[in-house]
């Protein structure tokens, strides 16, 4: 670059950054605050007491906690956000086990197939996703297709046995219909960052791995693993941190034994009218989210490090 | 390949299961899609029991003013979503790829990577929150589409540019370089080498941003105001109350929609690929 053109550009480049950099500090940033002020403000009828207020000359700060202590007290917030850590914790697991296969063997397929294999993948993301989980409401009631092969390969027994369906046939609205649904639904999101990740791979390192003797399950666990941990951890945190605030899952698919905690807030919200309580759910949610999305941060950093 | 012979036993076990893995990982993702549509045309009243071949529901879509309803203004949400976010995402990417040293960069892309994973209750939430102190201070935005196109350019805004950037990083900065040393301004550069080169990322962003738009449920929940209720919310207030054919039929106009629209898009990026490519062997020809 020509040193004059240079602080033309930076001039050029700093309005260039500065729109969207404004954009996203006054709809992503602010909002936030305002939520976390709102937790803490008393309701009045129908607006937010001030935080500060000048009485007689006096700065008068009112801060209500009470909503805090209330969700670290009452036992049904603190189950549900447990519940919720649970089943986002359960999900994101059996994503793993299932997508990194999937994507280590699309990764090893034919170089001829495996756009194809990609496409199939991201396909289904462009069919709604809404109507993809309702799809399962049909498959896992009684006489879906779902449903009538488990019963046939007695599959209902093992999940009864392990109290996560009530009884023979009964599918829906359970921790098995949720668990199920939301798997179903996030595991394209484990399944991409992997396979970038392991197509990328130096094969030259499993060879000399293989070269040195060591077998290919001691390489797989010693080299290939190891070295797709940026994709690893930036698939889990692409399927944990959504799912610990899922909605629309546990609403259509879930049950009365499956509160979680999106729920939870959306019923403040919407049912109750609560919002400084709605807001402190939220704020809560955020905190328990901040250490997996700080993961996901570093993650992503070192995937672009690493192109 | 062409040595089965050689290869050993292991590896070709390896390659079974690597089949079937596969095999049984797409029947998992496809299989509520083709339910979805075979039970479209099902002619019974109970959905879960097949009762012979039927195009009522099809019929009964046509007469349905609330999904179409809806779908309208999904659709008009969707595009003005994807236009703005693919401006907005463009911009930030291209300043996150030229520049990689700023104040505040970590906190920028911080406020990108965020919105792709933070659960929609909370992103929901909090604009709205702040939308509504808005209005009660300048009598303005009222609750409708401008307010759900808001939310939905937030998270739009943050994918179109992880894909825009992803096309950014790949390209030959020395393109760029060698058109400023030949004269052209920022602004020429930009346009005649930035632009054509980093197109098809910004057509795959519009898409998909797009499908987010007409996807979502929980932002437009929070952000719509009475009569605009997008198709999503339509659609989940009736699949709340249980199976209903009328949802069957939109997901199979949804699609083959988007089956045609795929295969008519790679067909037509294949081709721009061909021509590109041809123009490339006859200007090193020439």
């Amino acid at each position: 670059m020509s040193s004059i053109a240079k602080p033309k550009l930076t001039w050029a480049g700093r309005s260039v950054i500065g729109v969207p950099y404004l954009w996203l500090l006054l709809f992503f940033m602010l909002p936030f605050l305002i939520v976390l002020k709102i937790s803490i403000s008393e309701m009045e009828t129908v607006a937010f007491k001030d935080l500060i207020t000048w009485v007689d000359g006096v700065l008068q700060v009112r801060v209500k906690l009470s909503n805090y202590l209330f969700i670290t007290q009452d036992d049904l917030y603190f189950k549900t956000y447990l519940a919720s850590l649970k089943y986002a914790g359960i999900t994101t697991a059996l994503c793993l086990m299932v997508g990194y296969p999937f994507a280590y063997f699309m990764a090893r397929a034919a170089k001829a197939v495996q756009p194809a294999l990609l496409m199939m993948v991201m396909l289904p993301f462009w069919t709604s996703f809404l109507l993809r989980v309702y799809a399962w409401k049909g498959l896992l009631t009684e006489g879906g297709w779902v449903a009538t092969v488990l019963d046939a390969l007695r599959i209902d027994q093992l999940l009864i046995a392990t109290n996560l369906i009530p009884g023979p046939g009964q599918y829906m609205n359970t921790p098995f219909s949720l668990v199920l649904g939301m798997v179903y639904t996030y595991l394209p999101f484990m399944i991409l960052p992997l396979y970038a990740n392991l197509s990328k791979m130096d094969m030259r390192l499993l060879e000399a791995a293989s070269d040195l003797g060591a077998t290919p399950w001691v390489t797989f666990w010693k080299v290939t693993v190891p070295l797709s941990r940026a994709g690893i951890v930036a698939g889990s945190m692409l399927v944990f941190i959504p799912c610990v605030g899922e909605f629309v899952i546990p609403e259509l698919l879930g049950g009365p034994q499956t509160l979680m905690i999106g729920r939870v807030l959306w019923d403040e919200f919407f049912a109750n009218n609560d919002w400084p309580m709605a807001s402190s759910v939220a704020v809560v949610m955020i905190l328990l989210i901040l250490v997996p999305l700080a993961l996901f941060n570093k993650a992503q950093a070192d995937q672009e490090a690493h192109r | 390949m062409s040595k089965p012979l050689a290869i050993p036993a292991y590896q070709r076990r390896g390659q079974w299961i690597a089949r079937a893995w596969l095999t049984a990982g797409f029947v998992f993702l496809y299989l509520p899609i083709v339910a979805l549509v075979v039970y479209s045309f099902n002619n019974s009243p109970l959905p879960t029991v097949w009762g012979g071949f039927t195009l009522q529901w099809f019929a009964k879509l046509a007469e349905d003013t609330e999904i179409l309803g809806g779908l309208w203004l999904s659709l008009k949400i969707a595009f003005c979503t994807a236009s703005a976010a693919v401006v907005l995402g463009m911009l930030a990417a291209w300043g996150l790829a030229k520049f990689k040293r700023f104040g505040g960069r970590t906190l920028m892309v911080g406020m990108i990577n965020a919105p792709l994973v933070m659960p929609e209750v909370i992103i929901g939430l909090s604009l709205l929150l702040m939308l509504v102190s808005i209005q009660r201070a300048l009598g303005y935005p009222e609750r409708g589409m401008l307010t759900i196109w808001l939310g939905h350019l937030l998270v739009g805004m943050a994918y179109a540019t992880v894909v825009i950037q992803a096309r950014l990083q790949d390209l030959n900065p020395q393109l760029e370089e060698a058109a400023q040393d030949l004269g052209a301004r920022p602004l020429q550069v930009f346009f005649l080498i930035t632009l054509p080169m980093i197109a098809q990322s910004l057509a795959s962003a519009w898409l998909l941003t797009f499908t987010l738009s007409l996807d979502d449920v929980v932002l437009a929940a929070f952000l719509s105001g009475p009569g605009s209720s997008t198709l999503p919310l339509v659609i989940f207030s009736r699949a709340r109350l249980g199976l209903d054919p009328s949802i069957n039929a939109v997901a199979t106009v949804v699609i083959a929609v988007v089956s045609l629209a795929v295969v008519g898009g790679s067909y037509a990026l294949a081709r721009a690929e061909r021509r590109r490519a041809q123009e490339i062997a006859q200007a090193t020809r020439a």
